[in-house]
């Protein structure tokens, strides 16, 4: 078993071996009708940019995407500069310069990859999944009788949180996420491969964005067996584990996918804002309000998703019922992310910075939104002489890239996996206040049964020193909680049951548990 | 103000602590040899498996101390000179208290075998403990195989430790059945095969005859007293439970038994001196229980009960219905109430086994009066609020069953066996008892 396993990891290591190298790969060559195609299509008017491309770009072979990047990105920079010195707004180029580049070289990339896509997807998707269930499956066998199974967690060089594998594992995904959101020309490679799908599910060519979402599901499916395997005697975790899959695959991959085949725009109907903090700019708003009735059926309900179901919901069942049933980055987090649950800090002052960052990011995504919505009421371009599309740009770079992409995922090896939904995420900000103050979701305490070992908090993803409560005979009521029932599982002397029931009594902070003198326990509890 | 000292820094030294600070200004001191903050004993076992780190066991950050105005002193207390009010250090220095709490557990115990203080031979109690076994045992090349000695809970966890990191295990165990004297012959058959299928050689009805060292002094092997056989091992944990750990105050005055002999409101026979936890010995047992309980609750309870009589309201220690838990492995175990390893004369018992063979519950009741007096339930968890509030109600044991129900505790989503445990109950009775739906507004009164 161990040697499948060994062997699996093998293949797996092929597998990612060939991802990386593929960006390697191939050329760029774009020819003058090419390029004057793809202008007409563009719509470009730039001539300055057509001449510098023609002297810096055509007829010329690029052997790597850096170099043909830098020349293309260059010969757009050169022009807007020019054109907007001389105000000449018509002929600049809006794009990204990356974002246009990676058209280029989508279109003009030759090699390998692009003559055999499929035989590449084999090559880097096919061994990384295929050696991945080779190293997973075998522990259905090896992890013995069901039951948890955490020996040597922070033995492990993969998962203690303080050794290289976990920085190189740390690089890897912050060196993939600054790629993905900051420089996709030089990975189109790497959409070459999953283009096959992307046809057959929208039509279109596969997009970062596709890859993205393709890679995202796959590695969720792998991992969603890790979670089966690991914990199959606990029907919670089963449960959620399916849930969540099923929402990613289905509502954030295929249904926006085929929604674009229909030629309807890309939408995720379970994606609620303001996780999803671009529902209510003026791209998306036009687009929505141009797709007639589909459009303002998504309109209408990504406003109720907000405003009525996301709190009733959390009334009902906590958030959990969001974060560890139905979203995608917390799919992740449940999937990929479960190995490194135990690194997430548990210490007061994590807390304290905890509360702070995650209000604030909630109250800039509503400030950003509000004057998005001002901007499109009004027309006017700034509120109080901020310009609206500065602050959509640094809210898009800050939170939306960098903290949810970047350190929400990069950061899993060191920090924990949850470090995006804990102090990044303004929609668990928003839930976590429901959750406090208005829901019948607690984690209840049975009595006096705590021993204080500490299994609870070491494996909340979430940080919260589940423990603290637990030893006091008090429930667990806290804004943070995602409800992922892993408290639960850990403890060995059955303490902690997630559940909804009434209000009232929810919070029952306790001086002496049960179990002791009744009437020391009223005398205590009296005062 | 008034200087209180606690020595030791258990659950029952650190909740006395905590609980006098909440009610007064006090100066306290802790005093412990073992370790500079409280830790959670319990935990030790997941240190070693890999679990955890050794500061997740610590239940409070280090800051909380100093901050809760509480002194913590690492010091070996090596005599109590009561005339005085003085304690002795074993660095010959001295500390003067206005009130002392004795609260310094168990140690491990021995029973004069050959060759017991061998390098090598150790209990699972202190942190030392766990040192030691990570230094003999890191992996199964140095440890080639352990011998643990004792079927107890202790003993269980160390199996569970060292099989953690497949090191080869022999479990010599004095009962027919492990832990057959306190639990009934059905739970502890299930254990019985649980540890059977975790590849540990389990040894029924063995004793240690004496254990043989090395040209080193090390341990390298045991002798089985009953068929002498000879087991060659690496390590040998002794796990034959424990008892007060006293020995400090041979010469102090205080009257001592196995224990500290201590009153109900657990004070010694010298004014100002009290004692808790596993360290104290009751002159006259309390209820059905027994006079030393070796117990994380009970350590707790005393000394929840001890702080107010310190802060001026004398209060006996009057436990409620007792409960305990623990997990052998993979099962886990809850009982609450009474359930003997053999049941009393005016005893009747209804038992439910899961078909696997891994979840039962056995519950103990009264034949005349039908009163409800206890329930053991492996790998189903029940809640507490629930049975603690049926024993102070006396309600019959047809009560539990229609409510089982409300009782249970296992995670959403977990397959229930109440319909099919009433029904057993219903044939073997010939009653007619309908489970009732789980009640949020009972449960919730229960917990009144």
């Amino acid at each position: 078993m161990k040697a499948i396993q060994k062997l699996g990891l093998g293949i797996f290591l092929v597998g990612l071996g060939v991802f990386i190298s593929l960006i390697f790969l191939g050329s760029y060559q774009v020819t003058t009708s090419g390029l004057e195609q793809f202008v007409a299509n563009k719509g470009i008017k730039s001539e300055l940019f057509i001449d510098q491309m023609k002297e810096t770009v055509v007829g010329e072979e690029f052997t790597n995407p850096f170099e043909f990047s830098s020349k293309v990105t260059s010969a757009l920079n050169f022009a807007n500069e020019i054109h907007k010195k001389n105000n000449e707004w018509g002929k600049v180029i809006w794009d990204k310069p990356h974002s246009f580049s990676y058209q280029l070289a989508k279109e003009f990339g030759a090699g390998i990859v692009k003559e055999n896509k499929g035989l590449f997807w084999w090559l880097t998707f096919g061994l990384g999944i295929i050696g991945a269930l080779l190293f997973i499956i075998p522990n259905v066998i090896l992890l013995g009788s069901k039951g948890i199974k955490n020996n040597g967690v922070y033995h492990s060089v993969a998962t203690n949180g303080k050794s290289w594998l976990g920085w190189m594992v740390f690089v890897f995904l912050v060196s993939f996420y600054l790629l993905l959101y900051f420089a996709p020309d030089y990975i189109v490679n790497w959409t070459y491969v999953v283009d096959p799908i992307s046809e057959s599910l929208s039509g279109n060519l596969a997009s970062q964005w596709f890859l993205y979402g393709f890679l995202y599901c796959s590695v969720m499916t792998v991992m969603a067996i890790r979670m089966y395997i690991k914990y199959r005697h606990n029907n919670y975790q089963i449960s959620r584990t399916t849930s969540v899959l099923f929402f990613q695959i289905v509502f954030a991959f295929l249904i926006p996918e085929i929604l674009v085949r229909f030629e309807k725009p890309w939408y995720d109907f379970k994606n609620a804002f303001p996780l999803d903090y671009d529902f209510f700019f003026k791209w998306n708003l036009d687009q929505l309000l141009a797709s007639g009735g589909f459009g303002l059926f998504v309109l209408v309900w990504g406003i109720v998703l907000t405003l009525v179901i996301v709190p009733i919901m959390v009334y009902f069942f906590g958030k959990r019922w969001y974060c560890s049933w139905v979203c995608g980055c917390g799919g992740l987090a449940e999937t990929l992310g479960d190995p490194y649950r135990q690194l997430s800090n548990k210490s007061l002052k994590a807390w304290n910075f905890e509360r702070y960052i995650i209000h604030s990011v909630l109250v800039f995504a509503l400030i950003m939104t509000g004057f998005t919505l001002y901007s499109y009421l009004s027309g006017s371009q700034e509120v109080l002489r901020i310009k609206t599309q500065t602050i959509q740009d640094i809210y898009g770079f800050l939170i939306g890239a960098i903290f949810a992409g970047v350190i929400g995922t990069g950061f899993y090896p060191i920090f924990g996996n949850r470090v995006w939904c804990r102090f990044g995420c303004p929609l668990a900000a928003y839930m976590g206040i429901v959750q406090r103050f208005k829901s019948r979701f607690r984690i209840t305490t049975n009595g006096g049964q705590c021993i204080s070992c500490g299994n609870c908090s070491t494996y909340c993803e979430q940080g919260i020193d589940v423990r603290a409560y637990a030893q006091k005979g008090e429930n667990i009521v806290r804004a943070s909680c995602v409800g992922c029932g892993i408290c639960s599982a850990v403890c060995p002397r059955g303490v902690l049951k997630l559940e909804n029931g009434p209000e009232n009594g929810r919070i029952n902070p306790n001086d002496i548990l049960l179990g002791n003198d009744v009437d020391l326990i009223a005398l205590i509890n009296q005062k | 103000m008034k200087h209180i000292v606690i020595i030791g820094n258990g659950i029952s030294g650190v909740t006395t602590a905590r609980h006098i600070r909440k009610l007064s200004t006090n100066k306290i001191t802790i005093i412990s040899t073992e370790s500079e903050f409280f830790f959670s004993r319990t935990a030790l076992m997941y240190v070693y498996m890999g679990h955890m780190k050794f500061e997740h066991t610590q239940p409070y950050e280090n800051w909380f101390w100093k901050k809760n105005n509480i002194e913590l002193k690492q010091a070996f207390v090596e005599k109590v000179n009561s005339e005085e009010k003085q304690l002795v250090f074993s660095s010959g220095k001295t500390m003067n208290y206005d009130k002392l709490v004795i609260a310094t557990g168990s140690k491990p115990n021995k029973f004069g075998w050959p060759g017991q203080d061998l390098e090598a031979v150790m209990g699972m109690y202190h942190k030392q403990d766990l040192e030691s076994l990570e230094k003999y045992a890191p992996n199964n090349k140095i440890c080639k195989r352990a011998v643990i000695v004792g079927g107890g809970l202790i003993g269980i966890e160390m199996v569970e430790m060292l099989r953690s990191r497949d090191i080869p295990v022999t479990f010599l165990v004095r009962e027919s059945s492990f832990w057959n004297g306190v639990l009934p012959t059905e739970e502890s058959e299930i254990i019985n095969r649980h540890i059977k299928e975790h590849h540990i050689d389990l040894r029924l009805n063995c004793n240690l005859k004496e254990i043989l060292a090395d040209e080193n002094g090390k341990a390298r092997a045991v002798i089985v007293a009953e068929t002498g056989e000879e087991i060659p091992c690496d390590v040998v944990g002794l796990t034959a439970g424990v008892s007060p750990n006293i020995s400090f105050l041979k010469d102090s005055g205080i009257e001592l038994g196995r224990g500290i002999k201590v009153n109900h409101f657990l004070e010694t026979n010298i004014k100002n001196i009290y004692a808790i936890g596993d360290c104290a010995e009751q002159h006259e047992a309390i209820d059905q229980r027994r006079p030393i309980e070796a117990v994380w609750y009970t350590g707790r309870m005393m000394a929840e009960t001890l702080a107010q009589t310190i802060c001026g309201n004398r209060t006996q220690y009057k436990p409620g219905h007792w409960f305990n838990s623990a997990k052998f492995l993979d099962l886990e175990y809850q009982t609450y109430g009474w359930v003997w390893a053999q049941p009393k004369e005016n005893e009747a018992r209804f038992y439910w086994e899961h078909k696997g063979g891994k979840k039962c519950i056995h519950i103990n009741y009264d034949k005349n009066t039908r009163e409800f007096i206890g329930i053991n339930t492996f790998g189903i968890r029940m809640r507490h609020e629930f049975f603690d509030k049926i024993l102070t109600k006396k309600q019959p044991i047809e009560y539990v069953l229609e409510h089982l129900s409300d009782a249970n505790f296992d995670p959403e989503f977990y397959k229930l066996h109440e319909k099919e445990i009433v029904s057993k109950f219903n044939k073997e009775n010939n009653t007619n008892i309908q489970l009732k739906k789980k009640s949020w507004k009972r449960i919730f009164n229960l917990q009144a």
